[in-house]
């Protein structure tokens, strides 16, 4: 199976899912002619012509509801924001719009847009470009949030958001657009709703998404190694929908649960995914449900300290060895 | 042209006597289309007073922003529209979904909050929804519909159907980001959209004049983006219909958008529940508009005059549209309140599809 980038992955998916439906379209500021800020649109538009990749101003809330007044009528647009950091400039229409016009129209309309670009910290670009805005459009009913850890899975992830018939926001990581994955060159498609158990253990659970499902990979590693614990990964993948029945599953095998969020701690998603733990598998614990986030503050733009703010190996380890006695 | 924030002075041609008259979309039109104009405008005045009666006594919840005296925007406009031709508008709402052929019945099942309702009773009255006529709501944060006004442009242009957008929003509406945005977006991508400032004078409670940074007209600012605009006397069906269709047939045959601005007036508060002539505007004034420059009385003057109908033509044709009113409130009034479960209907397509792709993972996180 040949190894892609993340980046490659969701390059091909945008190719294939502009192939299959002649009502798929690109939008965003420098998809077409740039080739893309992170190179992730790179060829499409030389490829695919004017018509199915756009070049938009710099412009969130008009464009993005553009795309959504448009998806009402059938066009299906892939929008790309540079970052999710500057959703905050288009709120209304992701968040407002997006969300409800399905709903307060007693469904006699729906919004097919799908919305992606990186959410991450790490990169030392300051608080106002660092957001990881999962748990904050994930609260919203109505919206679906994914946010795929490995090329594999942001092909398989983002190719389903296209075909899905909701708004689905799907949260990209900068850091990870240059890493490789081994991806089957033959279609394939992820679910939404469906997480994945990327690593089988028996003493502990980790449970996160993104990014820091892969810092957790690398957690259980040196817990096998160094503390002879055996850890068990669960990315979720898919926010909302959430996989509740993978989480309960490897909580009643593991009786211990460490959740791991790279947004910040105050209503995270590890918050959430917590309270369903003690609520649905309060017996099944052998200890407290931890939660790692992000250190509480701005994103800080230095580069010596940034990576100590979010969920560093060192702070997963210490702390998932804390309830491992 | 002058800066003046009372929207009379862009009123002084009466109907009966209008120079529009003559364009050719107007001589077209038949009797029977004339008094069909006078019936729907009628027909929305009526609604309303009924909707505002049944608010007061508590049947409805939430706001009621209502229409009257802006009735001849939506009746004249609407009355041009062809097949692939759009319509989205704010959050009064009423006047431009009874123009478009919503039935009384939904609309008014819709502010009782019932399952009859066009959304089921979970729009209320900002969110009326049509779109098998084209209709797409009914939206309530002022401005945010206008970029979806593009956006519905651009997918006719996209699909390659010879249609344009009529873009619905207030004279408050004109200094949010969103709405520039998409006038940029509009001129820049060359869509068939028509953006209508319905200008009743008033965001609110601010008058234009403490709103609003212009030169002679809201509409003239279209110049920095190179777009076409017009201003439009609002009490004349004649005058709306004539520049309408000029911009239609632009969107239609060039896919260029036009920025409107239509002098118009609300007799009742931006919601009814507002302080109205106790804070920013006096009863005279209202009293005034009333009188002189009401787009149905003038309407009906011109129909009088021309013989179309007589006094007790216009009093037959009102109580029949008092009874029709009556009878979708009583309906209204007896039909069902969504149940509880009904909540978690309509929030997902893939979920209430039953679809594949709902078929793993919690989508709903009660306790």
């Amino acid at each position: 199976m040949p190894s892609i980038t993340y980046r490659k992955a969701l390059n091909d998916a945008l190719a294939e899912e502009i192939e299959r439906d002649e009502n798929v379209v690109l939008m965003g500021e420098e998809v077409a002619q740039y080739n893309g800020a992170y190179k992730v649109t790179e060829g499409l538009w030389q490829r695919f012509g004017d018509k199915r990749v756009m070049d938009t101003p710099i412009s969130e809330a008009g464009f993005i509801g553009l795309g959504i007044g448009a998806s009402m009528l059938g066009i299906r647009p892939v929008m790309e924001l540079m970052f999710w950091s500057f959703a905050y400039v288009a709120y209304d229409q992701i968040v407002n719009n997006a969300s409800s016009i399905r709903y307060m129209s007693g469904g006699l309309i729906h919004c097919p847009i799908v919305i992606r670009g990186p959410a991450n910290g790490g990169t030392n670009v300051g608080a106002t470009h660092s957001h990881t805005p999962e748990n904050l459009l994930a609260n919203m009913p109505g919206l679906k949030v994914v946010c795929p850890a490995t090329a594999y899975d942001a092909k398989g992830l983002l190719k389903t958001a296209i075909r899905d018939n909701d708004a689905v926001y799907v949260m990209e990581n900068t850091l990870l657009y240059g890493e490789e994955w081994e991806v089957p060159e033959e279609e394939y498609l992820i679910p939404l709703g469906q997480a994945d158990v990327k690593r089988e253990g028996s003493d502990i659970t980790f449970i996160a998404h993104g990014r820091a499902a892969l810092t957790c990979l690398k957690v259980a590693e040196l817990m096998e190694a160094e503390h002879n614990v055996s850890a068990e990964v669960v990315d979720l993948r898919s926010i909302r929908p959430l996989d509740e029945e993978a989480i309960l599953a490897s909580v009643r095998k593991t009786h211990r649960a460490v959740v791991v969020d790279e947004g910040k701690p105050f209503c995270g998603i590890n918050s959430m995914v917590a309270a369903i733990i003690q609520e649905k598998a309060f017996d099944d614990l052998d200890a407290p449900v931890l939660r790692i986030s992000s250190l509480d503050a701005p994103a800080i733009y230095s580069p010596h300290t940034e990576p100590h703010q979010l969920p560093t190996t060192q702070r997963i380890l210490t702390k998932a060895l804390s309830i491992c006695g | 042209m002058i800066a003046n924030t009372d929207p009379a002075t862009h009123m002084e041609t009466a109907t009966s006597r209008s120079t529009y008259a003559d364009a050719p979309v107007n001589t077209a039109l038949t009797s029977e289309t004339k008094l069909a104009f006078l019936h729907q405008m009628h027909r929305i005045r009526v609604f309303e007073q009924t909707s505002l009666k049944y608010y007061q006594t508590g049947k409805m919840g939430g706001f009621l922003h209502l229409y009257s005296g802006q009735e001849s925007v939506a009746v004249g406009q609407v009355s041009l529209l062809g097949e692939h031709d759009h319509i989205i508008t704010a959050y009064r709402d009423h006047g431009h979904a009874l123009a478009v052929g919503m039935s009384m019945e939904s609309c008014m099942a819709e502010l009782f909050g019932k399952t009859t309702g066009c959304s089921k009773g979970k729009g209320g009255s900002m969110h009326f929804f049509a779109p098998d006529k084209n209709y797409w709501g009914g939206h309530g944060i002022v401005g945010g519909q206008t970029p979806l006004g593009a956006g519905i442009a651009f997918a006719l242009k996209y699909k390659g159907l010879t249609g344009c957008c009529l873009c619905y929003l207030g004279d408050g509406a004109v200094n949010q980001g969103a709405y520039h945005e998409s006038l940029n977006l509009a001129a820049l991508w060359d869509l068939p959209v028509i953006f209508v400032i319905e200008n009743n004078g008033y965001s609110m409670g601010t008058s234009q004049k403490r709103s609003s940074a212009y030169k002679s007209s809201l509409a003239e600012r279209a110049e920095g983006y190179d777009m076409d605009w017009d201003i439009v006397n609002g009490e004349d069906l004649f005058e709306i219909r004539a520049k309408t269709q000029t911009a239609i047939e632009r969107a239609h045959n060039t896919s260029r958008p036009t920025l409107m601005e239509v002098f118009t007036y609300r007799y009742y508060g931006h919601s009814v529940a507002d302080a109205n002539t106790k804070k920013y505007r006096t009863a005279e004034e209202i009293e005034r508009y009333k009188n002189e420059h009401d787009p149905i009385q003038l309407w009906q003057q011109y129909c009088i005059e021309e013989g179309l109908i007589d006094e007790d033509g216009v009093k037959s044709m009102v109580k029949e549209i008092r009874e029709e009113c009556r009878a979708a409130a009583d309906a209204a009034d007896e039909a069902p309140a969504p149940e509880v479960d009904d909540i978690f209907d309509d929030v997902y397509y893939e979920v209430d599809q039953e679809s594949e792709a709902a078929s793993k993972g919690r989508y709903f996180f009660n306790d």
